[in-house]
């Protein structure tokens, strides 16, 4: 059997020297993420800036870049570049809704035995706030092809969430992404699982069929485009559902689970289950796999969660059970 | 807790130290996913230098408030320092063996879950802000300490570097130690291809820093240096130590691909042979 494994990083780095190609007004900025390795960028050679290990300069460097007319992609891992130059993406680049591309490799928790310094849990939050950004996440390589081909005109700027080792392709079948509208991968009349990324999508495609088998029928949106967030389909796909869920690589606060529960909470009386990473630093040690399943980012714990939510009632607040980390309400 | 005295001179004294971390560390490089084999290779005798021969620190007593403090600013050399504490006494050697795995508290970054690991570092830039900090709070406290950073050259393109160059200089620490692993390369390239350093001995002095430069896998040449500072008064001392990427190993010794490795079954019998032959030298010479 062949192996169908691809990193939406590799998907994306094997398209890019051909954008810069054929776009004389695009720029290649790399922070020695090594990326770039072996890439041959042929006549476009000069438009590919190595600034070193210097993210916020990249940052910077792009919005001049851009201001000046052309349009960069700057490449660094997601956790830099939501953390260490975010005052750069925030002021130069998103304050100027200038058409800067940054794609953040390493996202999530695919950097793996790294250690929380280089998990990017709290990526999404950081952009989604910023106005005029467009967040993108795909959930795998082909994905990430459509979707890197669809933002190439956009006027303002994008932060596109990219992975690090390969992950499976979404079953076939589905429609390509569409830029800004989620992608159905599944229907079902009692439970919507709404993901992004590659782990989490497929922790909600396995969920809903261990479901199925429990005459449980859920339907499963792929939300790739995390902002601007697709509401119509989110209200239409939700409407009369026990429960909306979230799955995602991410801190729950802030991310995917974020925005649904803001959008939900606008328009009606919806329950929303938000799946994602513990309120804490990684303290176990694991490849990308392991940690997945040990957030419960898989099909069975997924599908386990959803079961107990849907026969025991209103939740708790997780995270302050799970931590004891208990603020005083008084 | 003292310097251990010894008649014999440094690189006498430690080399079989030296060795041994060396032989850790390409074993964690053999694990299911491979480690920082080049910058960790050229951080040996660094380490050797300052665990065995300056560092006042005790693996019976860790949280001593006079000790000294360490600070692994590059983080990624993580597994030469898992593999210095172990020969050091801080850790069992055989916990090595679960770098990387479930179960196990080592990351490919250092964490404060490993007894002698101060502080978690692993994101480049943010070691000698921390080691200002420690160094001014022994000050403020009247306590003997020192603390020890050690950076990678690539590491130097970060701004913040700068900031807490100026900083510690400004703020007359002469109580903080900077080393760096000046092995020329960083993950795409030279150092002086991808963002000129030089003239980098120059550039810190100009930051107000006592500078010497040293051999950087020659064990007697570092223990003279880091084991003499301050060495002036007033200002905080940076050791640039000349190494090499991957030392030790002549297959991949300066080379660009040696940053990380999954090492094979093979590869690690050829790595444990050259090793055993000494056929990769401490270093170039
Ligand atoms: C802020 C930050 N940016 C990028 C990285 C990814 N990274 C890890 S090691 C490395 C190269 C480091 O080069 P150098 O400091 O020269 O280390 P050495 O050659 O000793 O391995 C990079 C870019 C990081 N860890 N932190
Ligand atoms: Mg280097």
């Amino acid at each position: 059997m062949t192996d169908l494994r691809r990193a939406t990083r590799v998907a994306y780095r094997d398209r890019i020297a051909e954008v810069l190609a054929r776009d004389p007004r695009t720029v290649c900025v790399d922070t020695d993420t090594g990326l770039f390795q072996g890439v041959d960028f042929g006549a476009a050679a000069h438009r590919y800036v190595n600034v070193g290990i210097a993210e916020h300069n990249a940052m910077g460097l792009a919005a001049g870049l851009a201001a000046g007319g052309f349009t960069p992609f700057v490449h660094t891992f997601a956790t830099f570049a939501a953390m260490r130059a975010a005052e750069a993406v925030k002021i130069d680049i998103a304050y100027n809704a200038l058409p800067v591309r940054i794609a953040a490799t390493h996202s999530g928790l695919s950097a793996g035995h790294f250690g929380p310094t280089h998990h990017a849990l709290e990526d999404l939050a950081v952009m989604r706030c910023l106005p005029n950004m467009t967040v993108v996440v795909p959930a795998d390589a082909a994905g990430t092809e459509a979707l890197l081909e669809q933002t190439l005109g956009l006027p303002g700027p994008l932060y596109l969430r990219l992975g690090r080792k390969p992950t499976p392709p979404l079953p076939a079948g589905a429609a390509p992404p569409r830029l800004g509208f989620a992608q159905v991968l599944r229907t079902g009349p009692d439970v919507l699982l709404v993901a992004c990324g590659p782990h989490p999508v497929h922790a909600a495609l396995g969920a809903a069929e261990l479901l199925a088998a429990d005459g449980i029928r859920a339907g499963v949106l792929n939300m790739h485009t995390v902002k601007p967030l697709d509401v119509p389909a989110l209200l239409a796909h939700s409407a009369g559902r026990a429960l909306v869920v979230t799955v995602e690589e991410h801190w729950r606060a802030g991310g995917l689970g974020g925005a649904v529960a803001e959008a939900l909470a606008e328009s009606g009386p919806v329950r929303v289950l938000r799946l994602g990473v513990d309120d804490t630093f990684a303290s176990v040690v694991g490849d990308h796999d392991a940690l997945a399943r040990h957030y419960g980012i898989d099909p069975a714990s997924v599908a386990g969660r959803i079961r107990s939510a849907l026969s025991v009632g209103p939740p708790v607040i997780e995270e302050e059970l799970h931590h004891g980390h208990r603020l005083s309400r008084m | 807790m003292s310097v251990p005295l010894t008649e014999l001179s440094a690189g006498a004294a430690f080399a079989g130290h030296a060795a041994r971390i060396r032989e850790h560390i390409v074993a964690m490089c053999s694990g299911p996913e491979g480690g920082h084999l080049g910058g960790s290779m050229s951080l040996v005798e660094i380490l050797t230098a300052l665990y065995f021969g300056v560092l006042r620190v005790d693996p019976a007593a860790p949280a001593d408030p006079d000790r000294d403090v360490f600070l692994l600013s590059k983080g990624h050399g993580a597994i030469a320092l898992y593999a210095t504490l172990a020969e050091r006494g801080f850790l069992d050697p055989a916990e090595l063996a679960g770098f990387g795995t479930w179960g196990s508290r080592l990351m490919a970054h250092p964490v404060r879950a490993v007894p002698g690991v101060e502080l978690p570092t692993g994101s480049l830039g943010h070691g000698l802000a921390l080691g200002a900090g420690f160094a001014l709070a022994a000050r403020l406290d009247g306590r003997p300490g020192r603390a020890y950073v050690v950076m990678g050259d690539g590491e130097l393109q970060e701004g913040s570097v700068w900031e807490s160059a100026m900083g510690a200089a400004a703020q007359r620490l002469d109580n903080l130690v900077a080393v760096v692993d000046r092995n020329g390369l960083q993950i795409s390239g030279r150092t002086e291809d991808v963002c000129a350093l030089e003239p980098l001995a120059q550039r810190w002095r100009t930051f107000g820093w006592s500078v010497r430069e040293a051999p950087g896998h020659d064990l007697d040449a570092l223990v003279g240096a880091l084991g003499s500072t301050p060495w002036e008064p007033g200002r905080p001392s940076l050791l640039l130590a000349d190494t090499t990427k991957g030392a030790g190993l002549p297959f991949v010794a300066g080379a660009v691909h040696s940053h990380f490795a999954t090492l094979s079954v093979r590869q690690l019998a050829r790595a444990r042979a050259a090793l055993a032959a000494g056929t990769g030298g401490g270093g170039r010479d």
